[in-house]
């Protein structure tokens, strides 16, 4: 089964959200997706600086398997990216909600992660 | 949806975590953990596969050997008993049926083994062309399992099993005998371009052979090993894979298999015509292989892009090595555009190819 943190917001897409207490929010793709993913072998990440709408496509991540779009959960702008994955982006497979985390945003709105789905909403569309 | 086909391993690999995906239409294990994990543990220690849902055709009666040189590319009058050969065989065009491997048992008993996707057409096609040759031509594929011991590690974890001294069969060669008290025909040949052996064996006793050789080879690093390993396994090697490098519209010559096309092996066979005529005219589009220097995978399909951006190719395979941590794969391309700088697109980049002559790593047996 996958984990589902109860301290975590969840989007649809399958990309988590943590509120962090300096105001801005760590994103990265849940255990489900890394799991239905399989080897990861590249993250491709923005620009820190860079400006992302609600549901913008803000990278990909690669597995062996295929390519896919990375969705923002959240609008805001990027300060700051994982820097381990450049080398490392099967980090994302054994730590998805730890170590492999993607990007850290200063959301536009500050109440946005509140209205993403909680643990139990997401563990309720994994079935 | 039709049903897919199972080989006698089916369950075993499901209670060991296996993923399961329609291969070809059988229901294969592409990984258990790791892709990239079984892959290193091949090139370190040893691997187990089950590749029981690949054919195999016993070809037998005097004229055996005299239909299948008619049918393949390769000089089946080479083998003897004991003795295997890689060989693609080809439509009268130079196209490929399909690659195979011949086993030469006695002087007039052959057996095949042929690639899953391509069983059932093989099979048509080995009949249709046996008509007029005093040959018989039995399907033994369902009764017959097929597990592939591949790695450095191969050959200690085996002979803990056998009494078969494994040091007196060498590559491309084969022996009858017992593993873990099932008879098997031993093949020391494989498709990750490590030491190892193939085992043909009786479908009833897959679970117990299966299950011995995981438990003896557990103390030296065997790992289960899926389908997914076994590609990036062969690709690093620079084997072919059929529906890839090889195809009707590739002919053997094109995807650089000069060595397994004898023009000059005393018989007439299917292709020579088309093939003698490519050898002197030249491929027009020949299979390149390619490393990048960079972790994005370049997807089979991708155009490849010559310096002014027109499309001379495309990519047939691609994956990440796990060894090299970067990409590296195959593509055709125009023969004339092969000795300029090819590119891929990568979402908007331009991903060059370094041309390399395979295999991209050191390899336990080349």
């Amino acid at each position: 089964m996958s984990s589902v943190p109860t301290n975590l917001r969840y989007a649809k897409s399958h990309e988590w959200v943590r509120p962090e207490a300096d105001g801005t929010v760590t994103i990265g793709i849940t255990d489900y997706a890394q799991n239905s993913l399989g080897d990861i072998t590249y993250v491709q990440a923005p620009k820190v600086g860079a400006v992302l709408a609600t549901g913008a496509v803000f990278g990909v991540v690669e597995s062996v398997k295929a390519a896919s779009d990375l969705y923002a959960p959240v609008a805001g702008t990027v300060v700051a990216v994982n820097p381990a994955l450049d080398g490392a982006p099967e980090t994302v497979n054994r730590e998805p909600y730890g170590a492999g985390w993607m990007l850290r945003l200063k959301p536009a709105d500050p109440a946005a992660a509140g209205a993403l789905l909680d643990a139990s909403a997401y563990g309720a569309l994994l079935g | 949806m039709t049903q897919l086909q199972r080989t006698p391993l089916r369950d075993f690999h499901a209670a060991r975590g296996a993923r399961l995906v329609d291969f070809a239409g059988w229901e294969m294990p592409v990984q258990y953990r790791s892709i990239l994990e079984e892959h290193r543990a091949v090139r370190r220690a040893a691997g187990l596969f089950d590749v029981s849902h690949m054919g195999e055709f016993d070809v037998r009666g005097p004229g055996a050997a005299a239909f299948l040189n008619r049918l393949v590319t390769n000089d089946v009058a080479r083998l003897f008993p004991g003795r295997v050969l890689y060989s693609p065989m080809c439509y009268p065009d130079g196209g490929v049926v399909d690659d195979l491997l011949v086993y030469q048992r006695a002087a007039d008993d052959f057996f095949l083994c042929v690639n899953a996707g391509n069983l059932a057409r093989d099979l048509d096609w080995i009949r249709t062309q046996a008509a007029g040759h005093d040959v018989t031509v039995m399907d033994r594929s369902a009764e017959t399992a097929l597990l592939a011991l591949q790695g450095p590690r191969a050959v200690a974890i085996l002979q803990g099993l056998s009494a078969t001294d494994l040091a007196g069969i060498g590559y491309y060669h084969f022996a009858t005998g017992e593993v873990a008290g099932v008879p098997c025909v031993l093949s020391r040949t494989g498709y990750t371009g490590e030491d190892g052996f193939e085992l043909y064996h009786a479908a009833g006793h897959a679970v117990r052979l299966a299950e011995a050789l995981l438990a003896a080879g557990a103390p030296h690093g065997l790992e289960l090993a899926g389908l997914g390993a076994r590609d990036s396994l062969r690709l690093e090697a620079g084997y072919p894979l059929y529906g890839h490098e090889l195809s009707p519209a590739i002919s053997p010559l094109a995807a650089g298999l000069g060595w397994t096309v004898k023009l000059d092996k005393g018989c007439d066979f299917l292709g020579r015509d088309a093939l003698v005529a490519e050898k002197r005219g030249g491929s027009p589009r020949r299979v390149v292989y390619f490393r990048t220097g960079d972790r994005r995978i370049l997807r089979p399909d991708s155009p490849v892009l010559n310096a002014s951006g027109t499309a001379v190719g495309h990519v047939l395979s691609g994956t990440l090595s796990p060894i090299l941590q970067e990409a590296i794969g195959s593509a055709l391309v125009e023969t004339a555009a092969a000795a300029a700088p090819l590119a891929v697109d990568v979402r908007g980049a331009a991903v060059a190819l370094q041309l390399v002559r395979p295999p991209f790593v050191p390899l336990g047996r080349t």
